[in-house]
């Protein structure tokens, strides 16, 4: 009788199996970019009176690349966080404009406000490509050095930037 | 009775599955065309995850389409153009994964389990087979109950 109890451990471990799956979104995709360089990329200005956004800018100081579109609900909705962590001064934030029509995107930001130090237009999401975004919004963190070192799918969040922005961008800052 | 079956296999005729790739797309060599297809059909799309971007409609997907066959008319081997792609988005857009040390659960795991399976089911019907022990002899006092049970002169 020392297989009586196979069973029952078996169907614990399917539990133990479907208790982690089920709370796991299959919608985070693993991101191949983390501790790699940013691409290569140049764009152009969204604004006249702002410059674009190309690799050489991330080099140098810890920053936030945010890929937003006026068409994005989302985008919407992170865009506060952004506009908050701007005043607080603590990192540089650049954004990527998302094949966006440039009227609506000035437009967004007129009426929003604009927290970006650098905006670059990516009009055909080459660029987008090259850094794996696949939605708007996503947002990057990258070192000094010029690698990406967090990623974010989907909105920022007052929890993401407390418990994981703020403190890797204060510990890459170091 | 002949109209119906007739007007029943037009429709099917028009129900064709509608090609995502667009004909503004498509390469003019129809042997690179034919590459770009094969591949675009290996690779997930990254919005709607169960479809390759052969077959979907979203934004993204296109783009991908357009960059596969950028690609391959730049000169690149299949292996390069999906190269290409996995070091963006990660072996996540391969629809059929690689065999490395981090996949390998994936392949071995099927096929761990249906050995452990029928590991089991063997040594149950071995145990099942073999026969239950002979049951011990009749002790005298019990065989001469029987005797005089059944009658015969004890």
């Amino acid at each position: 009788m020392k297989f009586r109890y196979v069973p029952l451990v078996l169907f614990a471990l399917v539990v133990v199996l479907f208790a982690v799956g089920l709370t796991m979104d299959p919608r985070t995709i693993p991101s191949a970019m983390i501790d790699k360089p940013a691409p290569a990329f140049s764009l152009p200005p969204l604004k006249p009176e702002k410059p674009g956004l190309a690799q050489a800018d991330l080099a140098g100081k810890v920053t936030l690349v945010n890929f937003f579109a006026s068409w994005c609900v989302p985008c919407r909705a992170e865009h506060p966080l952004l506009m908050d962590l701007q005043k607080q001064d603590r990192l540089a934030i650049v954004g990527v404009n998302y094949k966006d029509k440039p009227e609506d995107a000035l437009a967004w930001l007129q009426r929003l406000g604009d927290p970006y130090g650098r905006i670059g237009k990516d009009a055909d999401g080459r660029a987008a490509i090259d850094f794996g975004v696949y939605g708007v919004p996503e947002t990057y963190l990258i070192d000094a050095k010029g690698s990406i070192r967090f990623k974010q799918v989907g909105p920022l969040t007052p929890e993401v930037i407390e418990k994981t922005v703020l403190p890797m961008a204060a510990e890459l800052a170091k | 009775m002949r109209r119906l079956a007739l007007s029943i296999s037009l429709l099917l005729a028009l129900a064709a599955p509608a090609l995502a790739v667009n004909p503004d797309e498509m390469l003019k060599d129809p042997a690179q065309e034919q590459r770009a297809r094969e591949i675009s059909k290996e690779l997930r799309c990254l919005v709607c995850q169960n479809q390759s971007i052969d077959d979907s409609d979203a934004p993204l997907a296109r783009d991908l389409r357009v960059i596969v066959r950028e690609r391959i008319s730049a000169g690149d081997s299949d292996d390069q153009v999906l190269g290409f792609v996995t070091d963006r988005y990660g072996d996540y857009v391969l629809l059929k994964p690689p065999f490395k040390a981090t996949t390998l659960v994936l392949w071995i795991g099927p096929v761990l389990i249906l050995l452990a399976a029928a590991g089991a089911a063997l040594a149950f019907y071995r145990r099942r087979r073999s026969e239950p022990e002979a049951p011990a002899p009749l002790t005298e006092e019990e065989k001469r109950r029987l005797q005089t049970l059944l009658g015969g002169d004890a």
